[in-house]
């Protein structure tokens, strides 16, 4: 904190406390009322009995404030420390500051406080493992590490598509409960593998390690920051996704054709060489377009194909709102990662626009993933319940309301981030119900 | 040694205040304070650190000599109102970061009660590192009370400098 800011804000606060040594070598603190002319602070003398307050050079003038909260506890912290020389006698003493510190959590909130102070935890636990001579880590159980570490909640995005294609294919006639359960094992196995390489090459590019702001939806898991987990397990845990995902992959390209190979293959790098260098598809612009591609017409087709031995139109259009809304979730996501994301050279749609436009592109491509389904609907593509899928378009609206409120405020965004997650997996829930609606309509 | 106990009305405050002001001895001898929730558990204040602020933690470990002032009338809403400056040797209980803490969750509970929604698993999830915690224990040697808060007056003092742990 720059003393300038902090002399301008003492006078905010009710009162200071003044800190001094005292003859036996302990600090002697004594609250003072006080005020600030010229630069420098006048402060009414106060009483500590025999432990005379005297000149010194190196005094401490505090003041803090919070905001009782009764039956939760408080907010509105705020403090500042000054530092400076104590000269007492006369009416009023006077401290000459030299140098501030503090936090006003309404400046900086508490996580983004507690994500800056991530290093000074580390020396501590070094230095805790030094003393005792073994490694003092944070604890966590294996459990929860892993769900941590592989954002398992992001799941619905595969969950999504994937069923999306088994509900086309079975518009179809076609459905295999074997071949649903092993399509969604390989389709999770990549989209888990996509997470833990995410956060192993976000860490090794610094990215994570300067974002200051993450929150549940973005920011990366940061079990690695955490030191919950190491580089090299989670390389090891990407390694294992992988692995099953191609292993999946294969037998079904074996057991539904050739024609499987190509999709699963682009789906696998587009995983891999989304942060992955030497191509870094996220540092170019093209994660969204990546994401949407993966988590749309790849596994909406893919799954389709794996069922039905062909592609076909019908599950190439169900994929494409939930390709717009997923990708969707990821833009909204790099708004509050966007500082962190330049400083790292990732340069993402939202790094590359400016907030107006990428509340714009927002707006129109949800546009767009809703009249995708009506166009569909009315040329005789999708079966006509698809278009319940149009009750979430209040959520849309209140995501692009959040969006335009609170584009600069990490925390308070976060709900709508939720919304928007929301967005994706209600719609895509409410096409999967409309397409196997269809199928009764139409029956 | 007949040790003096802690002031009752100093006790008061100690079990009324949301906050307090820490001041500890980095390893330059320079001051640094720091609010934090005093607890009074009848013998020690205590006070709960995550390692991510852990700096005055490390100042205890290489001096242990401390000053905590109780003084803002809001941070510490005991009737009538006094203020005090509690000077005192702490230590730092550091042996399991993950659970040791706990101990001191009732009295901490008791005056930030949405502690206790924040332990769930899921919502720990969020700041894990923020729940690897250490005590702070804090022996009170000297205790100066200034009745009505008033502190251009002569401050009642209590010598406590007999007490060991």
């Amino acid at each position: 904190m720059k003393l300038g800011d902090a002399l301008a804000r003492l006078p905010g606060f009710s009162h200071a406390v003044l800190i001094v040594p005292d003859e036996q070598g302990y600090p002697l603190s004594v609250a003072t009322s006080f005020r600030v002319v010229d630069g420098s602070v006048e402060v009414t003398p106060a009483s500590t009995g025999p432990s005379v307050v005297r000149d010194t050079i190196d005094a401490r003038l505090v003041v803090s404030h919070i905001r009782p909260y009764p039956g939760v506890g408080y907010d509105q912290r705020r403090y500042i420390e000054l530092s400076g020389a104590l000269a007492v006698g006369g009416p009023a003493w006077r401290f000459d500051p030299k140098a501030a510190r503090g936090w006003d959590e309404q400046d900086l909130s508490f996580p983004e406080l507690c994500q800056r102070a991530l290093p000074q935890a580390r020396r501590y636990l070094a230095a805790l493992s030094t003393e005792r001579g073994r490694e003092v880590k944070p604890q966590m159980s294996a459990g929860w590490r892993f769900f941590l570490a592989t954002r398992l909640p992001f799941l619905t995005a595969t969950i999504v598509p994937v069923f999306l294609g088994l509900a086309a294919a079975a518009y179809d006639r076609h459905f295999s409960l074997g071949l649903a359960a092993l399509t969604l094992m390989g389709a999770l196995a990549v989209h888990l593998g996509l997470n833990v390489a995410n956060d192993i090459f976000d860490t090794m590019s610094g990215v994570d390690d300067v974002n200051f702001t993450p929150t549940k939806y973005s920011g990366g898991s940061r079990v690695i920051q955490y030191g919950l987990v190491t580089l090299r397990q989670m390389m090891g845990l990407a390694a294992v996704f992988y692995a099953v995902a191609v292993i999946v992959g294969l037998v079904l390209v074996v057991i539904s054709g050739l024609g499987l190979l190509w999709l699963g293959v682009a789906g696998v790098l587009i995983s891999y060489f989304y942060t992955a260098p030497p191509l870094r598809l996220v540092h170019r612009g093209l994660g969204e377009v990546c994401v949407a591609l993966g988590f749309g017409p790849i596994m909406v087709l893919g799954t389709y194909f794996v069922q039905t031995g062909h592609y076909a139109l019908r599950p190439l259009i169900l994929s494409i709102p939930v390709a717009i809304l997923v990708m969707l979730i990821l833009y909204a996501n790099e708004v509050p990662d966007r500082f962190a994301d330049a400083r790292a050279g990732k340069r993402t749609l939202v790094v590359r626009l400016s907030p107006a436009a990428v509340i714009r592109g927002y707006v129109a491509a949800a546009v767009v993933a809703y009249l995708v389904v009506v166009v569909g609907v009315v040329v005789g593509i999708l079966p006509w319940p698809t278009l319940i899928s149009l009750l979430t378009v209040p959520l849309a609206y209140q995501t692009w309301k959040g969006l335009t409120a609170h584009y600069d405020s990490p925390y308070q965004l976060m709900s709508y981030l939720g919304k928007n997650v929301n967005l994706h997996l209600y719609t895509g829930l409410l096409l999967i119900v409309g397409v196997l609606l269809g199928i009764l309509v139409r029956r | 040694m007949v040790v003096a106990e802690m002031p009752m009305p100093v006790v008061e405050l100690l079990n009324k205040a949301l906050v307090g002001e820490l001041t500890v001895i980095d390893r330059d001898g320079r001051f640094r304070t720091d609010p934090l929730i005093p607890l009074w558990d009848g013998r020690y204040i205590l006070m709960t650190s995550s390692i991510l602020f852990s700096r005055k933690l490390e100042d205890i470990k290489q001096n242990p000599k401390v000053s905590l002032s109780l003084s803002d009338p809001i941070g510490v809403p005991a009737q009538p109102f006094s203020r005090a400056t509690i000077q005192g040797d702490a230590r730092v209980i550091d042996d399991d970061l993950h659970q040791g803490w706990y101990r001191v969750l009732p009295l901490w509970e008791a005056k930030e009660p949405i502690i206790k929604t924040l332990l769930t698993p899921m919502q720990k999830l969020g700041l894990p590192l923020f729940w690897e915690r250490a005590i702070i224990e804090i022996l009170p040697k000297r205790v100066f009370w200034w009745p009505d808060g008033d502190t251009t007056r002569e401050p009642q003092i209590t010598d406590m400098r007999g007490a060991v742990r």
